[in-house]
């Protein structure tokens, strides 16, 4: 074996460099220097987050199997950069007293299921990917129920898990659909063969795959589990699962639909997705509406979030990809600055309805603020960066140029309508409503202050800075073979 | 490029306004004054330093062949719509923004000093420090664009900080309306400036002014003589890009929002609404010229507009009470005269001279009337009033700041050998080589100039003083009447600035002669001027009484402004509020607002209807998802077949 081939993956090493170093700290340090491992962790994957910016490599491994292009190392590079917020806003929590024994596992499994979304994104090869998807998904379950004694989250934990099982069985069955068609795994083999192919097989394979991503993306309507485990789990791990794993999913799902099955006659999937992403973005706007729990609400403006996501994917170009990237690094700063806010409040007075909010302003005016910023940013208002990221995915959308997109868009801009009524109630909850804060003022720790001044700081400016866009879709055209069967 | 450290006549500001403007409250009043004043100085000489390399400095490419190069310093792409539409931001240096770096910088530099005593003890002091310095970075920002969107940008952050400037006494409701009017009017005006904008962007592909002036009849080709109601499409371009210049500096009929604007503190008048942003117009159109000059059409529009605004405000001058109102009058008929002037400048006519004369006139005026309207502030500080029936006989008090107004009115006058003499004698120069009509026209407004000048100077200076009661008026201190002494001496000498030399349309050198029958002429025109006001108002005397009484219809008239304000009000109110907006609202609340009520309604009881799907049991979901699997399958399999 040549094990040189394993420099193309140094993302992957270098995270397993900081898993193995915090996992051997965890194991190791004598009991009263556990309290530092928070610290220790977020420093180590600072340092990784930083040092990914020199280790850009290109090439492919294990005979095809694995790949590294420019594009790939910077979805990993934005997945970071979220898993870092996560990690700083979790220091004080990971540190109670309730977690003394368990704040290692915390970051040990959370490490690792990013090392599975690595595997999947860079994967070229449908067991690759799967060995990715499980290493993603499994060690969420734990995180889940990671609250043992409160029974929500046990509950959460086994809705999340038996979705889980099963939409990795439909998955697979898929899989094994596309291999009885094709004989073999590989995506460059599948995708030469799918030209041809008019069989109805195919069409449920992708039925199928779409349906075992979808999962992960909480598309309508594999969505169902998303509310009751965002509200049961712990909010750090809520956060994660909402952002983290499904930016790593969107970009899997990219690779996988573009890359694979990309010259399906018909663009089979194209039909697919275009009714998932308006059941997706409507169905999640009607739920959200008539959520008061904070988590609920999010839980549920994520999912049409997603739907807004995957309107880069059905653009299938260079700036659908750019504009997926960066739709996904604005989410990620958006909601994260939302769930630390919600966080921060109910670590503080353990109040998690919007009613609660009332008045905040009074209150903690700086929470209030930032969490305004979030909820500006998500519903998609200028000049803020959602406003540039929903702008950019409708751009990708329309760049194909054909009415049925052109109707999927308006419908979408329809939607951001309703979005833009229920995120703005969390802001007239805060600002308008007269009632007295049931909420007093507090001080958040210093992480989470940190984590939430980074993410304004986002919001503020990723959308001003041009630059990042512009690289962005330098990245997507840096040729990658990704759309060399479209054209 | 050497010259890019240009770019901290920006930052400098910018920063100072975000310092200022967050921990000033926390400063004592003294050290944000002293701050932001220093900060200016630092700015001012960075601006002189990067224009006098940029006029005199060791040939860095300025100079090739004789001709003056746009040097583009600095240049950050923003935005990329297609290959050529791209929005940058970037400095330019050519030789109309270098000198607008001088007077901008020189007279927000001497305002930024004088205020020190003029506003010492308000409340808002910092705040107000702030807002000079958002102003000044806006301006600055405003003449270095390199392209019209960069521009465009800077215009609406100068009107705000005009808008928060004006507005600075919010306390006052006669400063608050003024600052909404301002902003609407020139809001409103602006609205022609974007759709011009986006026309001219749409035709030519691209926003950069060199590209467009560098070769403008190829960009006007590229629109194909498109026409719109009998116009081309060009035209329409450029006179609505015009209407955005007219509403910032106040041409007719747009001017109203200038008188109203003297509700703020007489430095920011002296500042914005005399110096620098009231003659961004004239800049914009001064930037466009060599497009404007292939548009016959375009320029007429300009000089017609011009030179009836230059009259109207004079007329209108010529009767007013209020000391600041005369000023701002008297501003809107001396930049109506650079308007006019760039109108007639056509690069066949005298070589273009009109340009080089606009923005020679540009750079005097901006000395003169910044010390004419710190004058007043030093006279306004002192007699804690506006009217001039509260001034009269205060050279004796006042010695220094007699000298300096007698400085600017001369100047305005147009009397050798002061700043103002040179450049108008340029202007009417340009205007009889263009036609006689406008040559004589100009010559009458620049007569009235100097009578309604001398009839304001006599009122405050000569005549016999009322009662000031227990407080006599004194001279202002230092940091006041410094910048008025400085500003003094530049009137005096700006004129003998061999302007030609440095600005002209094409950038080549050109030679100023004085043409003596013109300069005669204009002369004896002043003098007249001078002498009639001398006659009716070196004493108290019943002869202005007599012929108001004469003329009594033509004198309230004008001393209503020729009832412009209630026309706005009438046409406002009477018919777009009462006809149009009243059935609109309507029909908004009614129909529209209804329709939406019932989508909402809709959605509301859909996300009811909706809510059994999340039923909490996970035997349902995993029901779902599979129903949800195999119908996606289907529908597509059943559409394909």
């Amino acid at each position: 074996m040549d094990y040189s081939q394993f420099l193309y993956m140094p993302q992957e090493l270098g995270l397993l460099v900081v898993f193995l170093l915090v996992f051997l700290f965890d194991t190791f340090a004598p009991r009263r220097c556990q309290s530092s491992l928070p610290v220790l962790t977020v420093v180590l994957f600072g340092i990784f987050t930083v040092c990914n910016y020199f280790m850009m490599v290109r090439g492919t491994a294990f005979s095809g199997m694995y790949e590294s292009t420019a594009a790939t190392f910077v979805m990993k590079a934005i997945l970071n950069v979220g898993v870092l917020i996560v990690f700083i806003q979790s220091i004080k929590w990971a540190n109670s007293e309730a977690m003394a024994v368990r704040r290692g596992e915390f970051y040990e499994l959370l490490l690792l299921t990013v090392f599975g979304m690595y595997l999947m994104i860079s994967s070229r090869h449908f067991l690759l990917f799967v060995i990715g998807l499980e290493t993603a998904s499994l060690p969420l379950a734990a995180l889940v129920a990671f609250h043992k004694k409160r029974y929500e989250s046990h509950e959460a934990a086994a809705k999340y898990m038996f979705t889980a099982i099963f939409s990795s069985a439909i998955f697979l069955m898929g899989l094994s659909f596309v291999y009885g068609l094709f004989g073999s795994l590989y995506f460059s083999d599948i995708a030469y063969q799918v030209v041809n192919n008019t069989s109805a097989m195919l069409v449920v394979a992708i039925a199928f795959v779409i349906a075992g991503i979808g999962f992960k993306l909480s598309l309508v309507p594999f969505h169902l589990w998303t509310a009751d485990v965002y509200q049961g789990a712990p909010t750090p791990v809520t956060s994660y699962l909402s952002v983290i794993s499904k930016g790593a999913a969107a970009f899997a799902f990219m690779v996988l639909l573009v890359q694979v099955f990309g010259a399906a006659y018909s663009k089979v999937w194209e039909w697919m997705l275009y009714a998932i992403i308006i059941l997706t973005i409507t169905l999640g706007n009607l739920f959200a509406i008539r959520q008061r729990n904070i988590k609920r609400f999010l839980a549920f403006s994520s999912i049409s979030q997603a739907g807004y996501i995957m309107l880069g994917v059905i653009g299938a170009n260079e700036i659908g990809l750019a504009s997926l990237m960066y739709y996904v690094l604005v989410y990620i700063v958006s909601n994260l600055a939302a769930f630390g806010v919600a966080f921060a409040i109910e670590q503080q007075s353990g109040k998690v309805s919007i009613d609660d909010y009332n008045g905040l302003y009074k209150t903690n005016p700086w929470l209030s603020f930032t969490m305004m910023l979030a909820m500006f940013s998500l519903g998609g208002i200028p000049p803020f960066a959602g406003f540039f990221s929903k702008f950019f995915i409708f751009l990708g959308a329309l760049e194909c140029g054909e009415v049925s997109i052109y109707i999927l868009v308006l419908i979408a801009l329809i939607n951001t309508i309703i979005s833009l009524y229920y995120y703005l109630l969390v802001v007239k909850a805060m600002f308008i409503s007269p009632d007295e804060c049931s909420i007093p003022n507090f001080r958040s720790s210093c992480g989470e202050r940190v984590a939430l001044t980074v993410c304004a700081l986002g919001i503020i400016l990723v959308g001003i800075a041009s630059c990042i866009y512009t690289f962005l879709v330098e990245t997507a055209q840096d040729g990658t073979t990704m759309f060399g069967l479209l054209n | 490029m050497e010259l890019s450290y240009t770019v901290l006549v920006l930052i400098i500001p910018v920063f100072m306004f975000l310092f200022l403007g967050i921990v000033g409250v926390k400063l004592s009043k003294k050290a944000a004054g002293l701050l932001g004043t220093t900060a200016m100085g630092i700015t001012t000489v960075i601006a002189y330093a990067a224009a006098l390399t940029y006029f005199f400095g060791a040939d860095q490419g300025q100079v090739v062949d004789g001709v003056r190069q746009q040097l583009t310093v600095l240049d950050i792409t923003w935005l990329e719509f297609t290959k050529n539409l791209v929005i940058k931001i970037g400095v330019l240096l050519d030789p109309i923004s270098a000198m607008m770096l001088i007077v901008i910088s020189t007279v927000s530099f001497m305002v930024h000093l004088y205020s020190l005593g003029y506003m010492d003890g308000e409340k808002g002091f910092q705040r107000y420090y702030a807002f000079l310095s958002l102003f000044t970075f806006s301006m600055l920002g405003l003449v270095l664009a390199t392209n019209i969107f960069q521009m465009y940008i800077f215009w609406e952050l100068v009107g705000v900080s005009s808008y928060l400037l004006i507005g600075f006494y919010y306390t006052l409701p006669a400063a608050v309306s003024a600052s909404k009017k301002a902003f609407i009017v020139t809001r409103f005006a602006d609205l022609g400036f974007l759709v011009g904008i986006l026309i001219l962007s749409f035709y030519t592909d691209t926003f950069d002014f060199i590209t467009l002036t560098s070769n403008p009849q190829a960009a006007i080709s590229t629109a194909g003589g498109a026409t719109f109601l009998g116009c081309s499409v060009m035209t329409w371009a450029l006179t609505l890009i015009f209407m955005g210049g007219a509403g910032k500096s106040a041409m007719f009929p747009l001017h109203i929002w200038l008188p109203d604007a003297m509700e703020g503190p007489t430095p920011v008048s002296a500042l914005i609404h005399a110096a620098t942003m009231v003659v961004a117009g004239v800049y914009l159109v001064a930037r466009m010229f060599p497009v404007y000059a292939v548009d016959a059409t375009a320029l007429d529009i300009i000089t017609v507009v011009g030179a009836f605004t230059a009259f109207y405000a004079a007329a209108v001058a010529c009767v007013q009470s209020d000391i600041k109102r005369v000023l701002a009058f008297s501003t809107i008929s001396q930049i109506a005269f650079m308007i006019t002037s760039l109108g007639v400048a056509s690069p066949e006519l005298h070589h273009g001279v009109g340009y080089m004369a606009s923005m020679f006139h540009l750079f005097t005026h901006a000395m003169f009337k910044a010390l004419l309207f710190l004058c007043a502030g030093a006279i306004i500080h002192a007699v804690h009033s506006n009217e001039m029936s509260a001034m009269g006989g205060l050279r004796k008090y006042m010695p220094i700041c007699h000298i300096a107004f007698l400085i600017g009115c001369l100047a305005i006058s147009g009397i050798p050998p002061f700043a103002g003499f040179f450049s108008k004698d340029e202007i009417l120069a340009a205007a009889y080589a263009n036609s006689p009509l406008w040559g004589v026209w100009l010559s009458v407004v620049a007569g009235m100039t100097a009578f309604y000048m001398f009839r304001l100077y006599y009122k405050i200076f000569w005549w016999n003083n009322p009662d000031y009661g227990h407080h006599t008026p004194h001279e202002a201190p230092m940091t006041m009447t410094f910048p008025l002494i400085f500003l003094g001496l530049v009137s005096i000498v700006a004129g003998f600035i061999p302007f030609g030399e440095f600005v002209t349309w094409n950038r080549e050198e050109y030679i100023i002669h004085l043409d003596w029958t013109i300069a005669g002429t204009s002369i004896v025109i002043a003098l007249i001027g001078i002498g009639l006001a001398t006659v009716m108002y070196r004493k108290e005397n019943d002869i202005p009484e007599r012929l108001a009484n004469q003329f009594r219809g033509l004198w309230t008239a004008a001393y209503h402004r020729f009832y412009m304000d209630e026309l706005y009000q009438f046409i406002t109110h009477k018919i777009i509020f009462a006809r149009i907006s009243k059935p609109i609202a309507w029909f908004d609340r009614r129909i529209i607002d209804g329709t939406m009520d019932l989508l909402a309604n809709v959605t509301n009881s859909a996300s009811f209807a909706v809510r059994r799907m999340q039923s909490g049991s996970v035997q349902t979901y995993v029901w779902f998802y599979i129903v949800g699997a195999v119908a996606v399958a289907a529908i597509t399999i059943i559409c394909l077949i």
